[in-house]
């Protein structure tokens, strides 16, 4: 089950570029946000913050207090300790090769160190059906390296492989900007699916697909967040003219 | 206005037949030389597999060396020596040369030290092999007043090292940094990361390159020359010393006996054909891409 | 543009209910984590864990939750990986401080003049370089003038002009014969090459060449030139395969830069090519030499191991290398060894800055790519 997330006073920085200024913000449990805006806005390094990933590139920094139920990330936890409950799904499908479907499922778990056989049969099932890619590979599960599915069901089994982990939030970076569009459907279906259970937050690049996956809809604007609200909202009547101007199409 | 440039005059033509000329000239010249070059050492090789062909029987590979003006006898106890030595190097080289890698690609991106280490193991690649020799010679071989096996293993591990980190470094380097990203985002702990994923994914290069490092050093005779020294019978012992291939030939290539120069090319073959099967394996590695189907 | 179902926030918190914190110390607590109960979202998601929320968390978690962050493991793991780099100072150093240990007394002895004395009398205890270096100088030298030419053929070959079905199995051939062991040239030298020097190139020279004075005294076919001419197939491949991979590193623009220009191919490559990557070439170049330098069993075997310092390239001489390898074992006095011991601390101290100088000059053009020297 999704715990919410609070996000105050946020900055991040790569090398000298102010990359987030000043985000805040209160991601709602159990349901999924989205994060729109046009490339480079920084809605990509805030998912990579709420799990500190952001910090993984050396020359990366970030200040500010995001709070995942009632722990501060930054100051309660080690970054493995956040990301072990915290799902991510990256832009490209990114399976490890040299495992099978299986072992990319289970990943998240044999990696640290889980060995209960039982248990981890039963995951990647369920993890799988989750992922609605049971059904295609569920004979080949443990023949077949995870690099040689196509690119849509590679990305579902890395949504699998974020499941698999039971993560209370679920961080989706453009997730369907790499794939086909009978793919994208797949995986939009599948958000509006797990976000009862999971606490979703994903960032895309496409207003439609946040209009129909996103409870949520926070706009960035070059490292600002302008304006957060109801998707409903965002997409009739923004407050804010620069909202209306990128929904509208008239930049980005 | 200039006067449209006349592309039919005769200095323009002898122009065009001259630079033509040049080009075809100074092609002819690379094909020659690469003639030059390919056709003597493919003289070579094929010398050597002959010579040696004939010289390879099954005594070669169980008899240890006959007495001089006596025919037959093989190179076992040096071959063997050669293993014993090259285990010892192995166990010692190839660990500390594949752990530098992994700072080298994992944890020293974009920093000075790693900078310095990468360019200290290119410069160490460089150095000639019989000052390892001698380096071991005087820390090992001078305080334990004896030659030893143990002498060789530590100068040939020294050389594999640096072969062998950059070979990781550049193995790793060919791992897709978003499958790093996959494993971190996962919450598995770095070391994990690097261990199951990075080195993992990349095992193939990685153990090719060894392989490659293994055979170099196979083929050294400078370093053993006053460490395992070499003799002629069956050893085991890690502190006396120890005969082994390429040391053997040496002596066998400069002594006056015919039976022992049958034996030097004996020896010579089954090094090359050691070091051909690796090179082969290398590239057959590096043409296929260690990375196939990885994204 | 509508969503097709859209459960706002506010509608939902209608239905929130209160809940227990979980029961495990787990730094995270489902302070918000609620059963959602929408109509339209009826899956097997939810039917798949119906008591996720109530019940205490799945095993996964449990074990996620208390299983070691592997924080002290990462710190453990990183030092080493780091103190294995560190160990390749650490083995220069080492080198460097156990000869300059081990050739204490020989340093002490003779000074700088070491290197600029001809004596070599191990009876006596009287020891000087200069017939070494001399020896090591004149043979890399005449290996390079023979190698470098040949090599930038063949990589010109094998990078511009070489049909793409030949250049594998050639660059192949030429990598393959990098790797073959000093001391089986060596082998064929002796056997191969000390003949044909004696019996036919010999004689050759000496009535075409013999004007020089290069070719005077007698020629037994080992000596300077036999050796240069094994130096110079052993570093071929050496100086070839860089020089190689180095064009390979001029990008494409820059060749059609030129080539639209209306340039023949060979004005390209000279313009395009060899301009662009002549630091990179001298730097390969330099590193043949450094080879050169440092090769010794395949020059121990056919350089005639003589310290002398004579004119003619028949004599039979000796290198900082080849002296090394041919008298350690017999060196009975520690003057003797000791003075061996300094050349070899030499021979390191040239190497290391032949080595850093080319290899600067071949990462100027291909960025510290790793050029590969088997």
């Amino acid at each position: 089950m999704g715990v919410g997330i609070n996000v105050e006073h946020l900055n991040a920085w790569y090398g000298t570029t102010h990359t987030l200024q000043d985000i805040n913000l209160n991601i709602p449990a159990n349901h999924a946000t989205a994060l729109i805006g046009p490339s480079g806005c920084g809605k990509s390094t805030f998912v990579r913050c709420l799990n500190r990933m952001h910090e993984t590139n050396p020359i990366a920094r970030a200040t500010g207090v995001v709070k995942m139920g009632e722990v501060d990330i930054y100051k309660d936890a080690s970054p493995v300790d956040i990301r072990r409950r915290v799902g991510m799904v990256f832009q490209r499908p990114n399976p490890f090769p040299t495992m099978s479907i299986y072992d990319n499922v289970a990943s998240g778990l044999k990696l640290n160190g889980f060995r209960n056989k039982a248990i981890l049969d039963e995951t990647v099932e369920r993890s799988l059906k989750a992922a609605a890619l049971w059904e295609e590979v569920k004979d080949d599960l443990k023949k077949k390296s995870g690099a040689s599915l196509s690119g849509g069901q590679q990305q579902r089994m890395c949504i699998a492989r974020a499941l698999a982990v039971d993560p209370e939030v679920l961080l989706m970076d453009e997730p369907a900007s790499a794939l086909d569009p009978v793919s994208t459907s797949k995986i939009e279906d599948l958000i509006f699916q797990l976000k009862s259970q999971y606490t979703i937050v994903i960032v895309t690049h496409n207003m439609q697909q946040a209009a129909r996956v996103a409870e949520n809809t926070g706009f960035f604007l070059n490292g600002k967040m302008v304006e957060f609200n109801s998707t409903d909202k965002i997409f009739t009547t923004p407050s804010d003219k620069r909202t209306e101007d990128y929904i509208t199409g008239r930049f980005g | 206005m200039r006067p449209p440039t006349n592309y039919k005059s005769r200095s323009m033509r002898l122009n065009s037949a001259w630079r033509y000329g040049i080009n075809h000239l100074v092609t002819g010249l690379a094909i020659l030389s690469t003639a030059l070059v390919i056709v003597p050492l493919v003289a070579i090789l094929v010398y050597l597999i002959y010579k040696g062909a004939s010289s390879l029987n099954l005594d070669f590979f169980t008899h240890i060396p006959a007495p001089v003006g006596e025919t037959g006898g093989g190179m076992a106890n040096a071959m063997l020596g050669s293993g014993i030595v090259l285990v010892l190097a192995s166990s010692m080289g190839i660990p500390v040369g594949i752990a530098a890698g992994v700072y080298l690609a994992e944890y020293g991106q974009g920093k000075l030290l790693a900078m310095a280490v990468r360019f200290t193991a290119d410069v160490l690649n460089g150095i000639p092999s019989i000052v390892m020799g001698i380096a071991a010679y005087s820390l090992i071989v001078m305080r334990q007043m004896h030659f030893s096996a143990f002498a060789g293993g530590v100068a040939l591990a020294i050389m594999m090292v640096p072969t062998i980190t950059r070979t990781t470094e550049e193995m790793l380097m060919t791992v897709p940094h978003s499958i790093r990203e996959a494993a971190l985002g996962l919450g598995v702990p770095k070391w994990r990361t690097v261990l199951s994923v990075s080195l993992r994914t990349a095992s193939p290069g990685i153990i090719t390159g060894c392989m490659l490092a293994f055979a170099r050093v196979a083929g050294e005779t400078a370093p053993l020359l006053f460490t395992a020294f070499g003799n002629q019978f069956w050893s085991f012992k890690l502190n006396e010393p120890i005969a082994a291939l390429p040391l053997q030939i040496y002596v066998y290539a400069i002594s006056p006996y015919d039976e022992w120069h049958r034996l030097a090319w004996g020896g010579a073959l089954v090094l090359i054909l050691m070091i051909m099967v690796s090179v082969t394996l290398v590239r057959i590695y590096a043409g296929r891409g260690v990375l196939k189907g990885a994204s | 543009m509508t969503s097709f179902f859209i459960v706002t926030p506010s509608s939902m918190s209608l239905e929130r209910e209160p809940e227990p914190s979980s029961p495990l110390t787990a730094p995270l607590t489902q302070t918000e984590a609620t059963p959602l109960h929408a109509p339209a979202i009826v899956n097997f998601v939810a039917s798949a864990e119906p008591a996720a929320a109530e019940g205490p968390p799945s095993p996964i978690r449990q074990y996620l939750n208390t299983c070691s962050n592997g924080g002290l493991a990462d710190k453990t793991f990183a030092a080493v990986m780091l103190v294995c780099a560190l160990s390749i100072f650490a083995i220069v150093l080492f080198i460097l401080s156990i000869l300059i240990a081990r050739s204490r007394l020989s340093l002490s002895q003779f000074g700088f003049g070491f290197f600029t004395r001809s004596a070599w009398d191990p009876v006596s205890g009287d020891f000087g370089a200069l017939p070494f270096i001399f020896g090591t100088l004149a043979t890399s030298l005449l290996a390079l003038a023979m190698a470098v030419p040949l090599a930038l053929g063949v990589a010109i070959f094998l990078s511009e002009l070489c049909p793409a079905r030949l250049r594998a199995p050639i660059s192949f051939l030429t990598e393959l014969l990098a790797a073959i062991p000093s001391v089986v040239y060596g082998l064929w030298a002796v056997f191969v090459l000390v003949p044909i020097m004696r019996d036919q190139l010999g004689p050759l020279l000496v009535t075409y060449l013999g004007w020089t004075g290069l070719f005077g005294g007698y020629n037994f076919g080992v000596g300077l030139l036999t050796a240069s001419i094994i130096l110079a197939i052993m570093i071929l491949p050496i100086i070839s395969s860089i020089t190689r991979d180095i064009m390979q590193a001029i990008p494409v623009s820059q060749r059609e830069a030129v080539l639209a220009l209306g340039a023949t191919r060979w004005e390209m490559i000279r313009t395009g090519v060899l301009r662009n990557a002549r630091i990179g070439i001298v730097g390969a170049v330099i590193l043949g030499l450094g080879r050169a330098l440092g090769e010794t069993m395949a020059v121990t075997m056919v350089i005639g191991n003589h310290p002398d310092i004579s004119k003619s390239l028949f004599s039979p001489a000796n290198t900082l290398a080849s002296v090394i390898a041919g008298e350690f074992s017999e060196a009975t006095s520690s003057m003797y060894l000791s003075a061996l011991i300094e050349i070899g601390l030499a021979l390191f101290l040239v190497t290391i800055v032949v080595n850093a100088i080319a290899r600067a000059l071949v990462w100027a053009v291909t960025r510290g790519a790793p050029a590969r020297v088997h």
